[in-house]
């Protein structure tokens, strides 16, 4: 309780003045990192917004469109960020035990997922970036021959054609929404990895104990969130039928 | 690693929050990847509309997974979970009071842009 | 009597310490990286006043053109320019961040008998953020204005060449920094509430907080990402809401309401809080109905969320959808109005002092009733098509926004001055600022429900004869209503260096913020103070010969 205001001797230094336990430090700051996600959510609802209204009033635009998308690349960024929320969370878990070596080393692992994440990205805008498949104003698509564009392993459907049927009007649309989502979410990732490389310094600085582990824990919602983001954009973009 | 004065004071002696287990932890992990598969197996079969509500259902069970295991929320303290739920209730009253009025006017809409001949761009 | 003079001298120290928050630490670095929330809501409070005044000279200059039909000193561009910026500036440097971020942000973790909020450095990212985002509403005013009106619809937006996307830029930044207030007053009073101080022993003042809080975390991202979306669109034409690409205007709107319309219950809430705390103090009567207003607070902050059509009527809105959202308005009434009810129960009966807080309150309650009521009138379908972007709208919004809000913030900034500053203000100018400001907003936006009716659309420049009277009637009360406005900052200047000083409780309060010294010592109590109820107003006596009042046990 607060028997004895913060003169201090008795106030331990991961302890900040206006708190009197570690453990209300903490809660607090837990509850304001899942506040901060609600507005994360809410932040990308608009998005998934624009996303179910477009899809519901103009579905040929996205079935037509989405075979421009790699799914594997898809896929696999899907298992890099999954594999990184596992190293994440186990993170935490070193960092509750104060097992400083495998905290430093998951949370180097986490941040190296990170990276391949963004590498696949990169290469998929490159892919979308020479192909024109850009946003409306910038769509100019490269494609008409529609032959090449099966070779190279885009929308091998189950009815083994190429590119079905005419193109709709309006498919840039769907490249706009593409590129928000995934640009946000990038933008997110980055964040994360920025948040990341934070705490692996304090981790390698000896900072956290059993008592104040806080900010691992914090950086690794924020973390998790950029992963259930992704789990929702992969089936609504890449998985369309 | 902090061998620092006033660390032995009595705060509270459990531990401020739950440690997962190693087990739980793999065994989720596995779980997801497992339903990763599935999702994109599911896209080779043609279930014609009902495809997306199956790749909807799955993403949603990954989604609690991460969510009650990698953020703890199962054994977290409620209200924080009560935060995340309010958070997609007012996602979902968003787009789809949105979403039933954008189809509602759609029919004007088409027919503006079809009396008009309104053409795409490009 | 005998116990007096130990109970004075526990509870409400009347001598103030050598050292308070202000002079504790020197230069102005100590300020602009403090991480004392006094200071902070103090920042704040310099800062929204002087976008207040920058507003308020906007809207002197609006009616300045519109004293008399025809141009009187600018031109219809340039008015647009004004009526947006107006508004702009009103509404995101002002009324947004006004009482929470200022009022709440000193008063808080006061009244919790907290030593700070529970996130102090977020809590001064916000202000740096705040003032980021007033820098770019600066910025652009001078590369070139904005001329959209404060709701930037598109497509008009992407045609104007004044400077949305500036604007866009800084109303982002604001959202941010208002998201940070509401993750750090809901995090603080979830968290620090002191032992004893269940939820609803809490004043309602923060009650109100939290309900604004709660619609600042969940509204303001979707402005985010309606800024980010129109921003994006500007610069690389993306097309969601551009109807020459294939997207859809009316989304914008969805969008941008989702956000606004529960916004306007981040500016009333907490001026409701204030109301709680001002009614009760200067009735020396126990709130009456502590739980309905409480209560109200969260209701009207959810069923907030749920009514934003209202503002797209005329829009190409589905009828289906304006019929649901006509529906719902009428039910927000119902809460706003179980807290006036409460107010004038507390009030009845009870022994009413007066003073300028009170006469603010009081002002609220009559010009909040009447914004309130003509709100209904645009919530039914058939009248709002035809009141629809007239100056009756105009009048009912400024009805709540300044009748309510501002008007609140007066009575809250009147009512916290001792304890901010120090310092007592004088009470004769205090009232008869009070009653100028009444008056001059009366007059003001009065006939402005009369002129809407009977036709005259908002945002022109001009007007037919048959209105002349009415808008000269509406100019003379601007100026009536800011010459009373700058004589309140006069006298609050002048009691800074003249003024007597305050004694830890010159009002009678029962809520903790008055059990330490005014101003307040850097961490506010040496000891986490005794809970009592907030509205308990028995054990609370006057010391005629101090001037101060002074707990009894």
């Amino acid at each position: 309780m607060s028997a004895a205001p913060d003169h201090d001797e008795n106030h331990p230094h991961d302890l900040a003045h206006h708190f009197d336990t570690h453990r209300q430090q903490f809660d607090a700051g837990k509850l304001g990192m899942w506040i901060f996600l609600v507005t994360e959510i809410l932040l990308f609802s608009g998005l998934f917004c624009a996303y179910v209204i477009y899809r519901a009033n103009h579905p040929e635009i996205f079935i037509y469109a989405h075979q421009f998308l790699d799914k594997n690349l898809g896929a696999l960024n899907t298992a890099v960020l999954i594999f990184s929320s596992l190293t994440m969370a186990w993170a935490v878990r070193a960092a509750q035990l104060e097992q400083k070596r495998a905290l430093v080393r998951l949370l180097s692992i986490t941040l190296a997922c990170g990276f391949v994440f963004l590498g696949v990205k990169a290469v998929e805008y490159h892919h979308k970036w020479h192909d024109g498949l850009l946003w409306a104003s910038q769509y100019n698509p490269k494609h008409h021959d529609s032959a090449e564009h099966n070779e190279a392993g885009h929308g091998a459907e189950s009815d083994g054609e190429g590119l079905h049927g005419e193109e709709p009007k309006n498919v840039g649309l769907f490249f706009s929404i593409y590129f928000m989502m995934t640009g946000l979410h990038a933008v997110h990732v980055i964040a994360g990895m920025g948040a990341i490389a934070w705490v692996l310094n304090r981790a390698r600085k000896g900072h956290f104990n059993r008592r104040y582990f806080g900010p691992v824990d914090f950086v690794g919602l924020y973390w998790h969130l950029v992963d259930l983001i992704w789990i929702y954009l992969f089936p609504l973009l890449y998985l369309i039928h | 690693m902090t061998t620092e004065a006033a660390t032995a004071s009595s705060h509270d002696d459990h531990e401020i929050a739950h440690v997962m287990p190693l087990p739980v932890l793999f065994g989720v992990f596995a779980t997801l990847m497992v339903l990763t598969f599935l999702t994109v197996a599911a896209t080779w079969v043609n279930l014609g509309w009902f495809n997306l509500p199956i790749a909807m259902a799955i993403a949603t069970v990954k989604a609690t997974l991460v969510a009650l295991y990698f953020m703890h929320l199962r054994y977290d303290a409620p209200f924080n979970g009560l935060a995340f739920l309010t958070a997609l209730v007012f996602v979902a009253l968003f787009i789809l009071v949105t979403l039933l009025d954008t189809i509602a006017y759609k029919p004007s809409v088409d027919a503006y842009r079809d009396a008009n001949s309104v053409s795409a761009p490009q | 009597m005998a116990t007096t003079v130990d109970g004075k001298t526990a509870d409400f120290p009347t001598d103030r310490g050598p050292l308070n928050y202000l002079n504790c630490d020197r230069g102005i670095l100590s300020w602009a990286f403090t991480l004392d929330h006094k200071r902070i809501g103090l920042m704040y409070l310099i800062s929204i006043m002087a976008s207040l005044g920058l507003g308020g000279l906007f809207a002197m200059l609006i009616r300045v053109e519109l004293a008399h039909s025809g141009q009187q000193i600018v031109d219809e561009n340039t008015y647009n320019q004004l009526f947006t910026l107006h508004g702009a500036i009103m509404v995101f440097l002002f009324i947004l961040p006004g009482i929470p971020a200022a009022l709440g942000n000193f008063v808080l973790p006061i009244m919790l008998g907290a030593k700070d909020v529970a996130f102090p450095r977020l809590n001064l990212a916000s202000y740096h953020l705040w003032v980021i985002g007033a820098l770019f509403f600066l910025l652009a005013l001078v590369t070139g204005g904005l001329d959209t009106g404060w709701t930037l619809y598109v497509p008009y937006a992407f045609q104007t060449d004044t400077r949305v996307l500036t604007a866009g830029v800084g109303a982002f930044i604001l959202g941010f920094s208002s998201i940070f207030t509401g993750i750090n007053f809901v995090a603080t009073i979830h968290t620090l509430r002191p032992p004893g101080m269940t939820w609803f022993k809490m004043p309602l003042f923060l009650w109100a907080l939290y309900a604004t809080a709660i619609i600042q975390v969940l509204a303001t991202p979707v402005l985010g990402i309606t800024l980010l979306l129109l921003a994006a669109e500007l610069v690389l034409g993306i097309g969601i809401f551009d109807p020459t690409k294939g997207g859809d205007p009316i989304l914008f709107q969805h969008f941008f309401w989702f956000y606004s319309h529960p916004a306007v219950y981040i500016m009333i809430l907490p001026a409701m809080g204030i109301m709680s705390e001002v009614i009760p103090t200067f009735s020396r009567k126990h709130i009456f109905g502590y739980r309905f207003i409480a209560y109200s607070s969260v209701a009207i902050a959810l069923l907030g969320f749920l009514v934003w059509g209202h503002h797209m009527f005329v829009s190409s809105q589905s009828s289906l959808a304006s019929t649901i959202f006509s529906l719902l308005t009428f039910s927000v009434s119902i809460p706003s109005a179980i807290k006036v009810f409460n107010w004038l129960a507390t009030m009845y009966k009870g022994s009413i002092a007066l003073d300028t807080p009170m006469l603010y309150a009081l002002s609220f309650i009559l010009l909040f009733g009447i914004g309130g009521l003509t709100g209904l009138f645009l919530a039914t379908l058939s009248t709002d098509v035809q009141l629809h972007d007239t100056y009756f709208v105009v009048a009912h919004f400024h009805y709540t926004m300044v009748g309510g809000t501002l008007i609140a913030f007066m009575a809250g900034l009147h009512y916290w001055w001792p304890k901010i500053t120090g310092r007592m203000y004088n009470e004769f100018w205090g009232r008869l600022c009070s009653i100028g400001v009444f008056a001059g907003f009366n007059l003001t936006f009065f006939p402005q429900f009369v002129m809407g009716s009977r036709g005259m659309p908002r945002r022109y420049h001009d007007f037919p004869e048959k209105f002349e009277i009415f808008h000269f009637l509406s100019s003379i009360g601007a100026f009536l209503m800011g010459l009373a406005m700058l004589g309140v900052l006069i006298y609050l200047l002048y009691s800074l260096f003249k003024g007597r000083r305050a004694p830890a409780n010159p009002w009678g309060s029962a809520t903790l913020e008055w059990q330490c010294s005014s101003p307040p010592p850097k961490e506010n109590f040496a000891e986490t103070p005794s809970v009592s109820d907030p509205y308990d107003y028995d054990h609370i006596k006057y010391d005629p010969e101090k001037n101060c009042y002074y707990r009894v046990n």
